[in-house]
């Protein structure tokens, strides 16, 4: 018999474009990068120390859960880092502790775990446990009480919260270059607007996250915005002051584009982001909620696997 | 192998490059001690009536296993049969193996000579099913089929590969002797000769015609070159046949018109050799000769844990061993080193859209591959357009998860097969 090497067998095609979820992971963390600097340089070693309890306890819930769930590790591919990274940025650099693990520990279990791991989330699990949080602990997420010991170089006055207790008289004095560069309050990696815009960008450059999301997001904010301000400018801000304020760009950026939670063709893309908007605006102009990025990325998670229905007929089919 | 650009939003453009006009001509490669030939076997017959190991056979040979089966091949050495066994192809295709040790002296079988006076359908059905480029005369033998498009098709499917290319450009003589007996012997008006646009100067004197074809893959697939050429596509789950077309590549045309002009049977199987480097060569190799020799002649050293293919990077199928032998459709040999494989990952789909997106057929496949995983391959074919996927394999080239997305689906069609034929057969 002739010798036998063994070649490795396995089925067509034998090329990759050299894509990974570890690669896309990390782009995603590069991203935030430019919107981090400014938060740890306003907000100093409490802001950094958020940001790395965060990170660190979503890696170690992602381990314990991989161990007790008896799967494969995977805090290597640096989802549960984006995750904890996310999450950090939309919290005041004065959390304490324990809130941090107790979000993560949603974040990474109730977000992520229970529905089989990566891929599997029907919602954003930084999305879940922020909301979870921001419902159970309300007096932690006020910005204006959270930060009171901060006296920085700008109005410490959260703008929305400003908004909405004082009307649009209380805004009028901020204008939209300082909102953009970051000089309001607010969450660590949530306020630097052109930082966010950069890595957002980027991403979208890179093709890591879908640019469609991002910006019919951004066009439904301001569309709706714009028609409130239209119609009654006494009582409703701005298209601009909603784009640049709160969390609507981190959540245009970053928080909607999650891919497993969002759709993926065209026009579910489309619809997704501009309900998406639309919600935002109304939540903050009708409903009860200061800010309602995050509620509105909730409710059109839940539309997404609707707008699946939505897809372009396949090639050959007949009827 | 080809990455994704540093621009994520420019989808990779996978082009199906044009011939180098500095490739060599096509070096001959002839097998040293024996040669295997796969004889289609879809029945699997227990013994084998019309051959037994130790016969002699002849250069040119028609050899068959029983007077019942059409299926036969063609001897393309003189010897004596060493040995005669069963083979499992990909996807579990039956074979019957068999085996010639080369004897020293060369005698040609004159069966084909005395039949091909005249060309005629009957005697390509009976000789030139084997010959390379392997063309489908049986289509036309079959009376449930009406066949009313040909399209020869001057250019290759999968990436890199060349083979046709090179005919079109060796071979134009044998292609338009070709053409014309394929229009006289099947009766078919309508021939198209398809091209990629560098080629079109040499197609215009064949007398068919001619279309150009996207040279972008995967516009070189045959579903996708039937809807660019003729205006409609393939139906979903169904063969082209159906739809009155049938595809034939240059070289099976070019080695028909060798056949009948010359009364002889081509052996030579032209075939682009990939070289680990991705440097790409033209060989000529006598059908049956193992992959080892056409390795040896080129000083391509194998590795364990290497790769062999036969085909292109898309649609290949891979090897197991560097002694299987190079059959009439084998157009490439590609060698991949271990250190440049891509390893696929158990990882479940993270819904990023790239399959959506680069899909020619407009799949769902983030949504399918989720109920092939399970092994619902029903609801796929019945909701997620399984049956509409052409296999371009171009879904599993970006897939961020690395799922083996195109085997997933080839297994499901296979399954369902093989359950449709099963429930037929309880009927």
């Amino acid at each position: 018999m002739f010798e036998h090497k063994k070649l490795i067998v396995s089925h067509a095609p034998f090329w990759h474009n050299g894509s990974s979820i570890t690669e896309r992971n990390y782009h995603a963390i590069l991203a935030t990068i430019p919107a981090l600097i400014l938060g740890i340089l306003h907000y100093g070693m409490p802001a950094l120390g958020v940001l790395t309890l965060s990170i660190s306890t979503a890696i170690i819930w992602e381990y314990i859960l991989n161990l007790v769930t008896k799967r494969t590790v995977t805090i290597g591919d640096g989802n549960a880092a984006v995750i904890g990274l996310l999450f950090a940025m939309l919290l005041p650099a004065t959390t304490p502790w324990w809130l941090i693990i107790v979000g993560t520990f949603i974040s990474i279990f109730i977000g992520k775990q229970i529905y089989g791991g990566i891929g599997g989330n029907p919602f954003n699990p930084v999305v879940i446990g922020i909301a979870i949080l921001m419902i159970s602990w309300k007096d932690f997420f006020d910005f204006d009480q959270a930060l009171i010991n901060y006296d920085l170089d700008f109005s410490m006055v959260y703008p929305l919260a400003a908004l909405k207790h004082f009307g649009v008289s209380a805004i009028s004095s901020i204008s939209y270059g300082d909102l953009l560069l970051g000089r309001q309050s607010g969450g660590i990696g949530s306020t630097f607007g052109l930082g966010l815009i950069i890595g957002g960008i980027y991403l979208i450059a890179r093709g890591f996250i879908r640019w469609e999301i991002s910006i019919s997001f951004l066009v439904g904010v301001f569309i709706t915005a714009w028609l409130f301000n239209f119609a009654d400018p006494d009582n409703y801000a701005g298209p601009f002051f909603h784009l640049f304020t709160g969390y609507t760009l981190i959540g245009a950026f970053f928080l909607a584009t999650e891919d497993s939670s969002s759709p993926v063709n065209f026009i579910p893309m489309l619809i997704y982001g501009l309900l998406g908007g639309v919600m935002v605006v109304l939540i903050r102009n009708i409903g009860v909620y200061i800010d309602g990025v995050i509620l509105a990325v909730l409710v059109i998670n839940l539309v997404n696997p609707l707008l699946d229905k939505i897809r372009p007929k396949a090639m050959g089919r007949v009827g | 192998m080809i990455k994704k650009t540093f621009f994520g939003l420019i989808k990779p453009r996978l082009e199906c490059e044009p011939i180098e006009s500095s490739l060599s001509k096509a070096e001959n490669i002839l097998p040293s001690k024996k040669i295997t030939l796969l004889l289609n076997n879809p029945t699997e017959p227990k013994a084998a009536v019309l051959l037994k190991e130790r016969d002699n056979v002849k250069t040119g040979q028609k050899i068959s296993l029983s007077k019942d089966s059409n299926e036969y091949v063609i001897s393309t050495v003189t010897g004596n049969v060493s040995s005669i066994s069963h083979f499992t192809g990909y996807l579990g295709k039956p074979y019957t193996s068999i085996t010639i040790n080369i004897a020293d002296n060369e005698l040609l079988d004159e069966e084909f000579k005395n039949h091909c006076k005249e060309p005629t359908l009957d005697a390509s059905v009976n000789f030139l099913n084997f010959i390379p480029g392997s063309p489908p005369f049986n289509l036309f033998a079959d009376p449930n089929v009406s066949i009313k498009n040909i399209i020869v098709c001057g250019f290759d499917t999968d990436l890199l590969v060349k083979t046709n290319q090179y005919i079109m450009k060796s071979n134009l003589d044998l292609i338009k002797t070709g053409i014309r007996i394929l229009k006289k012997i099947t009766g078919v008006e309508n021939i198209i000769l398809a091209v990629p646009q560098n080629l079109v100067s040499e197609a215009n004197e064949a007398d068919a015609t001619v279309k150009t074809i996207k040279s972008e893959y995967p516009g070189t697939l045959y579903p996708m070159v039937m809807r660019n050429v003729l205006g409609f596509s393939l139906l979903a789950g169904r063969n082209f046949e159906d739809s009155g077309v049938c595809f034939f590549t240059a070289e099976a045309v070019a080695s028909m018109g060798y056949a009948f002009s010359e009364g002889r049977i081509p052996m030579m199987k032209t075939l682009t050799l990939i070289k680990k480097d991705g440097s790409k060569k033209l060989v000529s190799a006598k059908i049956g000769t193992a992959v080892s020799e056409i390795l040896k002649a080129n000083s391509i050293s194998l590795n364990e844990k290497d790769r062999l293919i036969f085909g292109g990077p898309m649609q290949g199928v891979s090897i197991y061993s560097e002694e299987q032998c190079v059959q009439p459709d084998t157009d490439a040999v590609l060698v991949q080193d271990r250190d440049d494989l891509s390893h696929i990952s158990d990882y479940p789909c993270i819904n990023c859209g790239e399959c959506i997106r680069i899909c020619p057929a407009n799949i769902p496949v983030n949504l399918l591959v989720r109920f092939l995983e399970s092994g619902l391959y029903e609801e796929g074919a019945d909701h997620y357009g399984l049956l509409s996927c052409i296999e371009c394999g171009l879904c599993s080239y970006v897939c961020v998860s690395r799922i083996p997305i195109m085997q997933y689906i080839k297994l499901a069609k296979y399954e369902l097969d093989r359950t449709k034929k099963v429930e037929a057969a309880n009927v």
